[in-house]
């Protein structure tokens, strides 16, 4: 019972780095532009299928083929923020979230028109898992790759917030981005920035999904709830939360099924989400707004 | 024949206007009146036509039903349920911020749906339901489309009428009053989450109405029919693009995008050989073009809301 309790914890991580990754963006975004993006679970799939083309398409190895896809999808986030988002930006905040919605059909449908409707997976074949204990608990070496590379990118952001300017620039943005405006931070800069590293950390996160399940055009779109509920369950505006946030929502969603039926695990972070924000509406580490 | 081929698809065609346009206006009550986010259309949209086939249905191995009330009796259990749902939901969550709020719906509408999949015993799963009761059969020879084309025309005809009444009525004033400055609007002693909550009810018992309207028209609905895709996007898309706010525009906006919409079918089902699996995507790319393109370039949307300042 406790190994198997430990062995959905390990899922949970696994899950909740995803998330994690997922919600630093939406939490940024939200934080600095003002406007709940549903289109970053699709921004995730975009980036995921990019990582297929370079590595199981064009064959590239992998350590280039993640880090281009990281790249493309940046780039492909600003390109819409200053051909759309850009122009709204004066308009009241719900026009931005509609317009993501937009977004989000748009990226899919080219997802599909690129890429086919069927699912696809970067490398076929079964991969032996790490047994310990007897084999009641296991780990994928996927599942290690993504735990590693999860770690290694949060401690890389950490680092640009904490010691570059432009990370102080944006944590300052997103804690208030009037008080930033008037203290002379380039805000149009500090947005270019976000869309780089909310892009990329979604690529990543789409990528580790794919690693661990297949490929699929819906696959960020079904995680977008869950994302969110980290990034409120943080705080928003608050990167660190976010990433907190994720692995919370991940373990809780995946220790649940052992009570509930699996096909209701979305539910789970729902809930969660939906009693922090009565209870907690500033999140974990948010403070109050005055 | 060609003429009663073209008649028989105008027939079809204005019925699912009027079934948009019961999910345009509705949408307008909670957005246009008073600014209120649902993106969980889908979801009262599906609990109205699962009510109403579940109410009205005849009795089918595995699932509930058998009830076989008459067709009214849906329609309002549909309206009931839907706005019961909505009074539950509502308390929960109308007090958040708006772009939370959005969340919250979204995240309603999931579990929903996941609700329609999973439990057999009510809604017969993924297979769907079938055989709900197709009113006016029999009534006159080869003319049942029409007859039902009508009675949904009506039921769209009244429920405009009702919008209309409540939007300008003091209540439809103190709506605008809170879409516009929820803090004036307290200020001056309006109870602003009760208003909110009751615009949200009448919203979603429309929703339920339009999709008990759905369910009666096909006879046969499944989890699959109530995709977000159908049943919130292209709403979002028709109210916008109509004009949020106004209720002609709504009801405009369902039709010309509902038309837009078909008339796509039309030139994808052109579309070479290779390309015939991916018909849906292309839509898809369009709805989501258009509603950028709306956005961009007339977020009034075709028929403006006429605000009245004071004044005659």
């Amino acid at each position: 019972m406790l190994l198997e309790v430990l062995q959905l914890v390990i899922y949970g991580l696994v899950l909740g780095s995803v998330i994690a990754l997922g919600a630093i963006g939406v939490s940024l975004t939200f934080g600095i532009l003002g406007f709940a993006n549903f289109s970053h679970g699709d921004l995730m799939t975009f980036g995921a299928y990019c990582a297929f083309l370079f590595y199981s398409q064009l064959a590239l190895p992998f350590w280039l083929a993640f880090p281009l896809a990281l790249l493309a999808t940046a780039l492909l986030a600003i390109v819409f923020d200053q051909l759309i988002y850009r122009r709204l930006r004066s308009k009241d905040s719900v026009i931005l979230l509609i317009s993501s919605f937009g977004i989000a059909l748009i990226l899919r449908a080219l997802i599909q028109i690129i890429w086919g409707p069927d699912n696809q997976v970067y490398a076929s074949g079964i991969q032996m898992p790490y047994r310990f204990f007897d084999g009641s608990l296991r780990l994928k070496p996927d599942q290690l790759i993504i735990l590693a590379t999860t770690i290694v990118l949060m401690v890389a952001l950490h680092l640009f917030l904490q010691k570059s300017k432009t990370g102080k620039a944006m944590r300052a943005t997103a804690d208030n981005p009037e008080l930033a405006r008037l203290t002379g931070i380039n805000t149009e800069q500090v947005i270019i920035w976000t869309w780089v590293l909310g892009g990329s950390l979604a690529a990543a996160a789409g990528i580790f999904l794919g690693l661990d399940t297949r490929l699929h055009s819906g696959m960020g779109w079904f995680l977008l709830l869950p994302i969110f509920a980290a990034a409120i369950l943080g705080g928003i505006g608050h990167p660190y939360g976010a990433i907190v946030g994720g692995l919370i929502i991940g373990v809780v969603q995946e220790v649940s099924t052992l009570f509930i039926e699996p096909n209701y695990k979305p539910a789970i972070a729902f809930s969660v989400m939906v009693a922090m924000l009565i209870f907690k509406p500033t999140g974990l580490f948010g403070q109050k707004k005055t | 024949m060609e003429l009663s081929g073209l008649l028989s698809y105008a027939i079809y065609f204005g019925t699912m206007i009027s079934i948009y346009g019961l999910l345009t206006l509705a949408l307008n009550v909670q957005w246009g009146y008073t600014g209120t986010l649902n993106i969980g259309v889908a979801a009262f949209f599906a609990v109205g036509a699962y009510s109403s086939a579940i109410i009205t249905g005849p009795q089918a191995g595995g699932y509930l039903g058998g009830f076989g009330l008459p067709l009214f009796a849906g329609f309002l259990v549909a309206a009931l349920v839907c706005a019961i749902l909505a009074l539950g939901v509502g308390l929960l969550t109308l007090n958040l911020r708006t772009d939370y709020l959005a969340i919250a719906t979204i995240g309603i509408a999931e579990i929903i749906r996941l609700v329609l999949k999973n439990e057999a015993w009510l809604t017969n799963g993924v297979r769907g339901m079938g055989d709900i009761p197709r009113p006016f059969k029999g009534w006159a020879e080869g003319a049942d489309d029409l007859l039902f084309f009508i009675f949904a025309a009506a039921l769209l005809l009244a429920t405009y009428l009702f919008c209309e009444k409540i939007y300008n009525s003091p209540w439809g004033r103190t709506q605008r009053a809170i879409r516009e400055n929820e803090t004036a609007a307290r200020a001056m002693g309006k109870d602003v989450l009760s208003f909110r909550l009751q615009a949200f009810v009448i919203g979603s018992a429309i929703m339920g109405l339009s999709g008990a309207l759905y369910a009666h028209f096909t006879g046969f609905i499944s989890p699959e029919a109530f995709d977000p895709l159908f049943a919130t996007f292209l709403v979002w898309v028709m109210l916008i693009a109509g004009g949020s706010g106004n209720n002609r525009g709504a009801v405009l906006g369902a039709a010309v995008i509902w038309a837009i919409w078909s008339g796509s079918e039309i030139i994808i089902s052109r579309l070479p050989e290779t390309m015939i699996t991916q018909a849906g995507s292309f839509r898809l790319l369009l709805v989501g073009i258009l509603l950028e393109v709306i956005l961009l370039t007339r977020p009034e949307g075709i028929l403006p809301e006429r605000l009245d300042m004071g004044g005659k």
